[in-house]
């Protein structure tokens, strides 16, 4: 008689246990060239849910993971598979930008919260911004506008060049560069591409040679960064012209670029090196649990599940109440490594923007280029 | 344009052009001689960066030594690869050969990322070839840029002499037209298989190793080069060195100066070529009416 109740008990039982947890849906790369960056990411996030003792709101998580293998023509099957089979409460993805923005359709779609742990693309934010969709990263723009500020203030360049892969990120970069370089009383001469991912830019290095600006702005990251800084090396421009770009041009890329990068200026909302408390503590703690140095991408995990800790806390541990969750995320201070951000009201970090230097094979913090940056999130209607 | 930036364009498209011809020899040899459909030629390039990348820290002083090495290392991988392989694949038709090749794409892409991770990495060129020298008076231009485009045209004419002026050339050639034939003479076909397998392979990685200082080694980089390969060996006309030779350098010519005054096509000039080439002569420029 017990052992007949006790089996009748154990479905609502495990019902009941599973309706206690948050379910958290991690659409994140785990292969391809982005591997590395998915990791960091779980990394951040689930250490801070760690540092919680496993519960945010008073609710314990509970993980569920898609590899989105970075390709925007799985974005939607992959998201669908968390939001309909999975049934998920919050997405946090992901790195390609094409592929965030199929999971920002779905999540607008779906009225499921969406944490951006990464991915630029300034429409995110922008027009495709919406009530349920965060990011704890950045915007393209975000990054690369301060370095324009800096180079016509501080570094009192006139005449720029930018280059950078003919595709939406690195045109959202350049443009940012753009901006904040001409408002402050620069000039952009001309603005240089080449096909994605194309790598050969020795055509273009001759160009820059020939045209002889003040500066350069070039927006590449991985492998593409590599060779470009190297490139741009060789033929023996960076004597002659310094180049400029976002934190990604030599953020996980100085042991392949070597001598090549010494003391390239970057601009970025993190940095090797930011002396603050609380990044030493998140730096040591992350190194202790991963036996790995952090990086930016692991800041913006962490963040991302600080951001769902704010939510929940104020909702009581109830997803369901989405206004709740959306109020108290706005308000917020979010108590990050990179050092404190709220949210715009499109929902992307208005962040510090440090001014780094590269020395050796850190990108060290010079200062701050533009202090509390917001993205001006062009079409977002919120 | 001034006539410096236009001379030194110039050299950089040569430069490309013999680069690319390094690659594409190998392919014309396995493709355009052989018949096999193989997807694989930009994986020889990928392995042969990686070997620069794995032998520099031993060799990367004697780079020349490093190369040779690099080499040895291709043709016995190529020959091996050839016998387990390859040598089943002549006599099937193209799509079981770009299955089994593309199969070994997999195959290697994941051996490299198990065996060296999927980083990016960095090789340095030797120190005697690190510095750069002023040209036209604009631009310092690198040595090892000038080192890879001597290399890749002393291989060429290497290429030239031995398909037009050896032995093992004329059977090479003689293959190309008639494969019956040639074995008809008596002449042991498998081996010559092998042996002209195991040159592409050696080619493909060499031309890796020669551009490791200049591209980096990343995961995938053998995909990029597998398709400007295909288009190389299409336009110099399927199975011609010769072609392979022109049409690089017409190819390193339309990329390089695409880029720079047509920006917004240059992702496709070199197909734009393609179809221009193909609709006036749809054999290829040096290939054989059939």
């Amino acid at each position: 008689m017990t052992a007949l109740a006790s089996l009748a008990c154990l479905p609502g039982a495990a019902f009941a246990q599973a309706a206690d947890k948050i379910k958290v849906g991690f659409m994140l790369p785990a292969s391809g060239t982005y591997a590395a960056l998915g990791v960091a990411i779980e990394n951040g996030f689930r250490m801070y849910v760690g540092e919680q003792g496993g519960k945010l709101g008073g609710r314990e998580i509970e993980y569920f993971k898609v590899d989105d293998e970075s390709d925007p023509a799985k974005a939607t099957d992959n998201v669908n598979r968390l939001i309909k089979r999975d049934k998920v409460d919050v997405l946090v993805g992901t790195v390609h930008s094409g592929v965030a923005m199929a999971m920002a359709r779905a999540a607008k779609e779906s009225n499921t919260i969406l944490i951006v742990p990464n991915a630029g693309a300034d429409a995110v934010t922008g027009p495709m911004c919406g009530p349920t969709i965060f990011r704890s990263s950045f915007s393209n723009w975000q990054t690369a506008y301060p370095m324009g500020v800096v180079a016509a203030k501080q570094e009192g360049k006139k005449n720029a060049m930018t280059i950078t892969w003919k595709y939406a990120a690195g045109e959202e970069a350049v443009n940012g560069f753009k901006e904040g370089f001409e408002k402050n009383g620069g000039k952009v001469a001309k603005q240089l591409t080449v096909p994605f991912p194309n790598v050969e830019f020795q055509a273009l290095l001759t160009e820059i040679a020939a045209a002889k600006p003040d500066a350069v702005f070039a927006f590449f990251a991985g492998a593409g960064a590599v060779k470009f800084v190297k490139d741009y090396h060789a033929a023996g421009l960076s004597k002659t012209i310094p180049l400029y770009g976002p934190g990604f041009l030599t953020d996980g890329t100085l042991d392949a670029q070597g001598e090549a990068a010494q003391g390239m200026l970057t601009t970025l909302h993190y940095a090797d090196e930011l002396g603050t408390e609380r990044d030493k503590a998140f730096r040591t703690n992350y190194a202790k649990a991963y036996k790995l140095m952090p990086d930016v991408y692991a800041v913006q995990g962490y963040d991302a599940a600080q951001m769902l800790a704010v939510g929940l806390k104020a909702a009581g541990g109830d997803i369901g109440k989405k206004d709740v969750f959306r109020a108290a995320v706005e308000k917020a201070t979010i108590a990050s490594p990179r050092g404190d951000f709220t949210l715009s009201k499109a929902h992307n970090p208005v962040q510090d923007i440090y001014l780094r230097k590269v020395e050796g094979k850190e990108n060290r913090k010079l200062g701050v280029a533009v202090k509390g940056l917001a993205d001006p999130a062009r079409g977002c209607k919120l | 344009m001034d006539l410096a930036t236009f001379l030194v364009q110039c050299l950089n498209s040569v430069q490309y052009g013999l680069l690319l011809f390094l690659l594409s020899s190998g392919l014309t040899l396995i493709f355009g001689i052989m018949g096999v459909i193989n997807l694989a030629h930009g994986s020889f390039y990928m392995i042969g960066a990686y070997m620069a990348f794995a032998l520099a820290p031993y060799l990367g002083q004697h780079f020349i030594t490093m190369l040779v090495v690099g080499v040895i290392l291709a043709v016995v991988l190529g020959y091996l690869l050839e016998w387990a392989f390859f040598s089943f694949l002549y006599e099937r038709d193209h799509l079981q050969q770009v299955l089994m090749t593309f199969g070994l794409i997999l195959v290697f892409e994941e051996l490299r990322a198990i065996l060296v991770g999927n980083d990016v990495h960095g090789v340095q060129p030797p120190e005697w070839l690190s510095g750069s020298f002023s040209l036209a008076g604009m631009m310092s231009y690198p040595w090892y840029r000038v080192f890879a485009a001597v290399a890749c045209l002393v291989v060429a004419f290497a290429m030239y002499w031995m398909v037009n002026r050896t032995r093992l050339g004329m059977m090479v050639r003689a293959g190309a037209s008639n494969r019956d034939m040639v074995r008809g003479l008596g002449i042991n076909i498998k081996r010559l298989y092998r042996i002209v397998f195991a040159m592409g392979v050696a080619l493909a990685a060499l031309a890796g190793m020669i551009a490791a200082p200049m591209a980096s080694v990343y995961p995938n980089m053998g995909s990029g080069v597998l398709i400007i390969c295909f288009v190389v060996v299409v336009i110099g006309g399927i199975g011609s060195i010769t072609g392979a030779l022109v049409a690089s350098l017409l190819v390193g010519f339309v990329d390089t100066f695409g880029k720079v005054f047509f920006q917004e096509l240059s992702g496709m000039s070199i197909y734009l070529l393609m179809a221009v080439i193909l609709v006036w002569r749809p054999e290829g420029l040096m290939g054989k009416r059939s």
